[in-house]
């Protein structure tokens, strides 16, 4: 499927309800992201301001998932969808899920940036995170172009860049529990950089799934726990 | 391409009826154009498509209605498992088929004879005259058909005096009072209200613990809700075929997708 076969029912207005809850979970994806943005930048830039403002966001985000999981249920009651119409309504229903979870670990970045704020900076600001953080939200964006656009290659390529996002979280944590050996009076900030970082990862995991919802709805393939490559071969075979 | 039409042999079924290339002519007018199509013993196969299509065309190639049309011609074979009987052929009596295949038609057809009658005439014409029989036998396939509390009392009333929906309902009595092996149902829901169609439906998976079912519907979510298999049919041809969670999640050709969904084909 593509995105132009949303605008060929029969039924207009079946048409329009469709594009219209598709469209609501792509401004949600858009907030979550700059939410995950201002978080970083305001971890970064120990801006407690701007991560008040990330911790309010919040509320907007987990307000939209509840209209579009509304919006969602009237479109399944009321019109029955089949197969690909099926697809996109529960890849929405899913991904309006991943997206508020990844605006609840970004509000945690909000809080910890808070706190962070009020202790001394570390003499290397917070490279790693930042780092982290800049590939994360790399991966958040692509995630949602891919949701958009329903590029399926796109899609298995962040699949795929989630292991390195993983693998640089354990490096950082690793990095933190040395700092807290070394210094045992820092221990309140490591450990508050060591939960952002996580949050980071987890976020990086929420847009995993987006992915694997966009093959799903493509396909009709449930990638999850599964074995990638012969995923992907079957695919290219299609 | 032509469309997948046996069951898999990973689902490991019986077949109960194999159509083999089938076409059929109203004279010049090509109606059905090689469909080949195999029937799950003991489940329900739903036969879904526009308007025209072909569906009741087809249906009626399985008891041989087109018969009595001296201009109508067959080509394939529809063979009936186990003997393999091919149903279509000159040299098989259309009356050993009938027997055999229950059909219930898109519009109601009671005899204009009573109730009690119409239910009893497929047992009758296979020769059974124990009456103590016969009366459990219109009972049982009252009951099945959800129409026994309406129409105790009244057996020996005129059938014609039913509502629209009752009769449609003893129509599938008078095919279910045989007990035939393989039934064929066109639209046997389209005159009905909600609560007689979940009846219907509800008997459909009961029954198909000892018979095999072909219907046709008009009605996704009907396809959706009964049938184990769907075929769809375009313009005589069959495009797809498979178990009806594949074809209604993830179809293989464009056009079953523009069908099942709604969209222009
Ligand atoms: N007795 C007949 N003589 C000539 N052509 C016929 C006859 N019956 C049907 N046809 C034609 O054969 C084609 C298939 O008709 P059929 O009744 O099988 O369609 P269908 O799929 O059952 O449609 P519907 O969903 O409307 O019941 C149609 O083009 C129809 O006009
Ligand atoms: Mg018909």
């Amino acid at each position: 499927m593509d995105t132009r076969s949303l605008s060929q029912h029969i039924s207009h207005e079946y048409n329009q309800e469709l594009e219209a809850v598709r469209s609501q979970l792509l401004s949600m994806g858009g907030l979550v992201e700059q939410q995950i943005n201002q978080a970083l930048q305001a971890l970064v830039e120990g801006d407690s301001q701007l991560a008040e403002t990330v911790v309010q966001t919040d509320d907007r985000v987990n307000q939209m998932e509840i209209t579009i999981d509304e919006e969602c249920s009237r479109i399944l009651a009321r019109r029955q969808p089949a197969a690909s119409d099926l697809r996109l309504v529960i890849a929405i229903i899913k991904a309006s899920t991943d997206l508020e979870r990844m605006g609840d670990e970004a509000q945690k970045i909000g809080h910890l940036a808070v706190s962070l704020a009020g202790q001394d900076r570390p003499s290397g600001g917070y490279r790693e995170i930042d780092q982290l953080g800049q590939a994360v939200q790399a991966m958040v964006r692509s995630a949602l172009d891919a949701f958009a656009r329903l590029e399926v290659d796109t899609a298995l390529r962040i699949i795929r860049e989630d292991k390195l996002i993983n693998r640089e979280y354990e490096a950082i944590a690793r990095q933190c529990i040395d700092y807290m050996m070394e210094d045992p009076h820092r221990v309140r900030r490591v450990l508050d950089s060591m939960w952002a970082a996580r949050s980071l990862e987890r976020i990086g995991d929420h847009a995993k799934n987006l992915c694997e919802y966009v093959i799903y709805l493509v396909h009709g393939k449930d990638v999850r726990h599964g074995n990638l490559d012969a995923a992907e071969r079957e695919l290219l075979q299609q | 391409m032509a469309a997948i039409s046996h069951i898999d042999p990973k689902e490991a079924l019986a077949v109960k009826a194999r159509v083999e290339q089938l076409s059929f002519y109203y004279g010049d007018a090509q109606a059905l154009n090689r469909v080949s199509l195999d029937l799950a013993e003991r489940r329900i196969t739903a036969l879904i498509g526009a308007s025209g299509c072909g569906k009741s065309t087809f249906l009626r190639c399985f008891n041989r209605l087109h018969d009595l049309y001296p201009e109508s011609r067959y080509e394939g074979q529809i063979l009936l498992k186990p003997d393999d009987i091919n149903i279509i052929s000159k040299a098989v009596d259309p009356l050993e088929v009938r027997l055999r295949i229950g059909m219930v038609f898109q519009k109601p057809n009671p005899f204009p004879k009573t109730i009690f009658e119409n239910v009893a005439y497929g047992l009758k014409v296979r020769g059974v005259r124990d009456r103590h029989f016969i009366e459990e036998r219109v009972e049982g396939a009252l009951r099945q058909a959800s129409l026994w509390a309406e129409t105790r009392d009244r057996l020996q009333d005129s059938a014609m005096t039913l509502s629209g929906g009752q009769q449609q309902r003893l129509c599938i009595a008078r095919a279910l009072a045989p007990q035939p092996e393989l039934l064929l149902l066109d639209e046997p829901t389209s005159a009905l209200d909600p609560i007689a169609t979940a009846n219907i439906e509800e008997l459909l998976s009961e029954l198909k613990e000892q018979v095999t079912i072909l219907i046709v519907t008009h009605n996704m979510q009907q396809a959706a809700r009964v049938s184990d298999f769907t075929a769809f049919m375009h313009l005589g041809e069959l495009v797809e075929f498979g178990d009806t969670d594949t074809v209604f999640t993830t179809p293989r050709q464009k056009k079953t997708e523009d069908y099942i969904t709604g969209r222009y084909g």
